[in-house]
């Protein structure tokens, strides 16, 4: 770990992302394609886990940590696997209306856990597929197919069918109720989902529905930080991981003087300042020691700790200001926001990589550690094993601020440029491909 | 609408305190008064809203009947408001006691809750309360207090018990009651309402809250911390469905720590009884299970009191949901006729009704043109913490498309809040952008309502956030909050451009 800890920036991020690659390598059913959601024993898969892994072969390639053969080879196994699935809706299906279960048995791609028809994995993963097809645009049969199959899942999604006559689109469908009750309000990670539903030439949502969803967003002063608000910091990630939002704008960010990349910047110096603040005087926050987070954490009892009484919340969205906070850190949210402030978010990595050293194995950041549930060795509560998602943004992210590969192979992704298009986003990069700024 | 033969069937305990009560808001040896030949203002229902009314229009010298079919005081002293916050600070003692560690003291070993004492005490107030607005006092200051049913018989005339009043202007303030959700078996089973839940003097075991409203959201708590074992259940992914994510989720999260069991996104399906006990089927999404619960408390929201008023004989326009139609100067559809209070308005509160009666006064009988719309109206759930709102939420201003802007000020920033032990919650203060106006606020804390206060005396004052800045406040206090999130509002003021004329301007004077 000191060894580890001596590297330069570029080759500490070279190690932890080569490390969370071999996540999707090494969790991979070979018939199906299929990656698990966590590295537990009998985890099933994760339709967004399988997103961040079809990301991740161009970026192997382009490191040279993989064939583009195998690349292509593996990304064409997931999506036929896809193409072939059960869409008839039923209970045990793999999806219906081009959407998927959010969970899915490994071996065999039947829906797991009884878990609801995903929008937002569903999009993850086709984000996936489509940074696979932008990226493969060799001339070979395999490439040739892996861009007709990315395209076929794309537009066989009807998203229009997901609003259900609502001014949004909804959280989920279960065969067992229909639609579920929730709704998206305020700032989410949706962003990407609405970009690719309104990019769809086949089953498009209108621009009045992202309208209806930003709606709900609030713009607030915190800790003196003028920023989109949402507690979580996944929220200010997930669709940065595949849309460069640096320069270019909607109506409401137009309006702000801002943009979500700027946006995402504010929201991790927000992360840092609560944990500065440390309001609840859990063990280890500080400057260097931050990121609350979707993401595992204790599930034992409540307990007395330093004479404070300590409540745990275990796999759960952690945010900040208002939590839950039960003193969970996750380190790979916080590499997820390595692009937008690079400098306080290596000291952070660094200082949890020499103060919590057990947060790392396989070179791979565990979804979580706890320094105020320490074992009778004095040692932090850590999660154990690894989590896709982790994994997924982790690389990702150290990708785009290394290379800003996948940002570019997605600004010319035409669905996702309609998508913005249409959502009013306009400006920057984006004026390029619209330069007459029509709508 | 209860069965006798099932459990926690109540009737309000005759004890001293009732018998005080009855005789200040229902004497039983009441003698009518030969009705005036016409009335200036009659006033049908003495809840707050008719008693503000009677009140202000007698000391104004008018000539007043105020007509009541049951209780003067109305749902606010006999069944709302007051009993509610009575027993919420029972409540709040018996959870500061199991909480005594985080407060540095010592927790009772075996704390028992004397259910009795405490409704005892909620029926001793209660009837104190009432002597300020009994129908003795109110006869002595001039006002004609009527009990009996109303029926109008014209557009000017109505009949109390056989008798007919000609008025001038008439006030309707008849109220609401609960709303009762049609579920299969509830009926059967019997339930609670705020009607009777107060008449209570049998802790229930097991309570089942159907609505996360305010009132059931309350309720759910003060039960909850007295020792019921209490599941809320909510139809909606959050409760108190209007406001902020923000103060609902923290609600939920005060909830799950109290130890009630949080049922969002559920619906009750069906109840029976078995055993004795209630069995309650729920279901959420694709989830169903049933509970067992000795009573179930319900009532989601509340539908106006206009039946049996004959309302088509005066004219006067209304429908069951929304209740007897008005403009925004309170007038209905019966020029001579007004409404005031829940009969008529969608904010359902006891301040509400009180100062859309002191706008009826003005408007009925002094010709004024007062506009309800342009109220600021703050309100409050007494939660702990409790959630107080006053003005726009950000939702509506970016429907109005009014640019708005959050000063958000989490509690934990605040020493007092800190030192109490009372960090959860937070500030929000919504101003127009770029101007300080305010528009708005949400504020959780534990004394939220008090704290609105402030905020709603800005607004209505036309004072910005800027110069509350300049507001000293005593220190240190929770509201200081108000303080530390317009002293942030001024920072952003200070642009970098601000900063270096600062700078260089100092830099001149002051070597």
């Amino acid at each position: 770990m000191n060894q580890l800890r001596m590297r330069s920036d570029e080759a500490l991020l070279d190690f932890l992302q080569q490390a969370a690659f071999n996540y999707f390598l090494d969790i991979f059913h070979p018939v199906t394609g299929l990656v698990a959601d966590n590295s537990r024993q009998n985890s099933p898969a994760s339709i967004a886990v399988v997103g961040f892994a079809l990301s991740s072969y161009p970026v192997a390639v382009e490191r040279g940590w993989m064939s583009r053969a195998d690349a292509v080879q593996r990304s064409v196994r997931i999506l036929r696997f896809f193409r072939d699935s059960d869409q008839s809706g039923s209970s045990t299906a793999t999806g219906f209306k081009g959407f998927y279960y959010h969970f899915l048995d490994v071996k065999t791609g039947a829906r797991v856990w009884k878990s609801e028809l995903s929008m937002i994995d569903t999009a993850l993963l086709i984000a996936g597929a489509l940074t696979a097809s932008m990226y493969f645009s060799g001339d070979s049969p395999d490439e040739i197919e892996l861009r007709d199959l990315a395209d076929f899942l794309y537009q066989r999604i009807d998203w229009h069918w997901a609003q259900d006559n609502g001014a949004t689109i909804r959280q989920g469908w279960k065969p067992e109720c229909g639609f579920l009750n929730y709704g998206w309000e305020g700032y989410s990670e949706a962003i990407l989902l609405y970009v690719l539903a309104m990019g769809s030439p086949t089953h498009p949502i209108t621009g009045k529905c992202f309208k209806a969803w930003t709606a709900t967003y609030q713009w607030e002063n915190l800790y003196d930080y003028d920023f989109l608000y949402a507690g979580p910091l996944f929220i200010h990630q997930f669709s940065h991981a595949w849309i460069d939002f640096r320069g270019i704008r909607d109506s409401f960010m137009r309006d702000k003087h801002s943009d979500y990349f700027e946006n995402s910047r504010r929201a991790t110096y927000v992360q840092r300042e609560y944990a500065q603040r440390n309001p609840h005087e859990f063990t280890g926050y500080g400057e260097n020691c931050w990121g609350l987070s979707a993401c595992d954490g204790p599930t034992v009892k409540k307990q007395k700790i330093s004479s404070i009484e300590r409540q745990f919340f275990g796999y759960a969205a952690r945010g900040v200001p208002y939590g839950p906070d039960d003193g969970s850190l996750c380190a790979p949210a916080v590499l997820g926001s390595l692009p937008f402030a690079p400098k306080i978010v290596l000291g952070a990595i660094r200082h949890i990589m020499q103060h919590y050293p057990q947060t790392l194995t396989q070179g791979r950041f565990a979804s979580s550690f706890n320094p105020t549930l320490i074992d009778n060795n004095s040692q932090p509560w850590v999660s154990s094993g690894h989590y896709g998602l982790d994994q997924g943004i982790i690389l990702m992210m150290i990708e785009n601020h290394r290379s800003g590969l996948i940002w570019r192979l997605m600004r010319d992704c035409p669905y996702i440029k309609t998508g913005l298009h249409k959502a009013g986003f306009s400006g920057g990069w984006l004026q390029a491909a619209f330069p007459h700024g029509a709508h | 609408m209860n069965d006798p033969n099932i459990p926690y069937v109540t009737t309000t305990p005759q004890d001293v305190y009732e018998i005080k009560r009855i005789s200040n808001v229902y004497p039983e040896d009441w003698l009518n008064p030969e009705p005036a030949e016409c009335y200036q203002l009659v006033i049908v229902g003495a809840g707050p809203a008719g008693l503000a009314a009677a009140e202000m229009a007698v000391s104004l010298g008018a000539k007043v009947a105020l007509i009541e079919r049951w209780s003067i005081g109305g749902n606010c002293l006999n069944s709302g408001c007051i009993p509610s916050k009575t027993i919420i600070r029972t409540s709040r003692l018996y959870a500061d006691m199991r909480d005594a560690n985080r407060y540095g003291g010592q927790a009772p070993a075996d704390i028992q809750v004397d259910f009795a004492a405490a409704m005892q005490r909620v029926r001793r107030i209660r009837a104190h309360l009432s002597g300020s607005d009994s129908a003795h006092r109110l006869a002595a200051i001039g006002v004609d207090v009527f009990f009996g049913d109303v029926h109008f018989t014209g557009a000017d005339s109505l009949a109390v018990k056989g008798k007919t009043l000609r008025f001038k202007k008439a006030l309707i303030a008849t109220g609401a009651h609960p709303n009762v959700p049609v579920i299969p078996g509830l009926e059967q089973a019997g339930y609670l309402t705020n009607e009777n839940v107060f008449d209570l003097t049998t802790l229930p075991a097991r309570l089942l809250v159907i609505g996360g409203g305010p009132l059931g959201c309350e309720l759910a708590q003060a039960f909850c911390r007295l020792g019921s074992k209490t599941t809320i259940v909510q139809n909606l992914p959050l409760f108190l469905g209007g406001e902020e994510r923000d103060a609902a989720q923290i609600l939920s999260a005060a909830f799950a720590r109290d130890g009630i069991q949080v049922r969002l996104n559920t619906t009750v399906v069906a109840v029976r009884v078995e055993n004795a006990e209630k069995q309650v089927d729920l279901i959420s999404d694709d989830y169903k299970n049933t509970i067992a619960v000795d009573a179930i408390l319900t009532g989601i929201g509340h539908l106006p009191n206009v039946s049996g008023l004959n309302l088509e004989a005066a004219g006067v326009s209304y429908d069951a949901v929304n209740g007897i139609h008005v403009d925004d100067f309170l007038c209905t559809s019966n020029p001579r006729i007004y409404a005031a209070g829940d009969v008529c308005l969608k904010h359902k509160y006891t301040q509400t009704a009180k100062v859309a009666a002191r706008i009826v006064v003005l408007n009925a009988l002094f010709n004024k043109r007062e506009g309800f719309s342009s109220l600021i109206i703050p309100w409050c759930t007494f939660t702990d913490p409790e959630i107080a709102h006053v003005g726009l939420y950000v939702r509506e201003a970016n429907r109005l498309n009014i640019p708005i802007k959050t000063f958000t000020i989490p509690m934990h920033e605040i020493d007092r809040a800190v030192t109490d032990s009372q960090d959860a919650g937070f500030v929000k203060i919504h101003i127009k952008e770029h101007t300080d106006q305010i528009l708005g606020a949400t504020l959780v804390a534990r004394d939220a309502g008090s704290m609105i206060n402030e905020i709603t005396l800005a607004m209505m004052a036309g004072i910005g956030l800027r110069e509350l800045a300049d507001v000293i406040h005593a220190y240190p206090t929770q509201a200081e909050a108000i303080r530390q999130a317009a002293e942030a509002y001024r920072r952003t003021r200070l642009t970098p451009r601000i900063r270096s004329r600062l700078r260089r301007w100092l830099h001149r004077n002051t070597v």
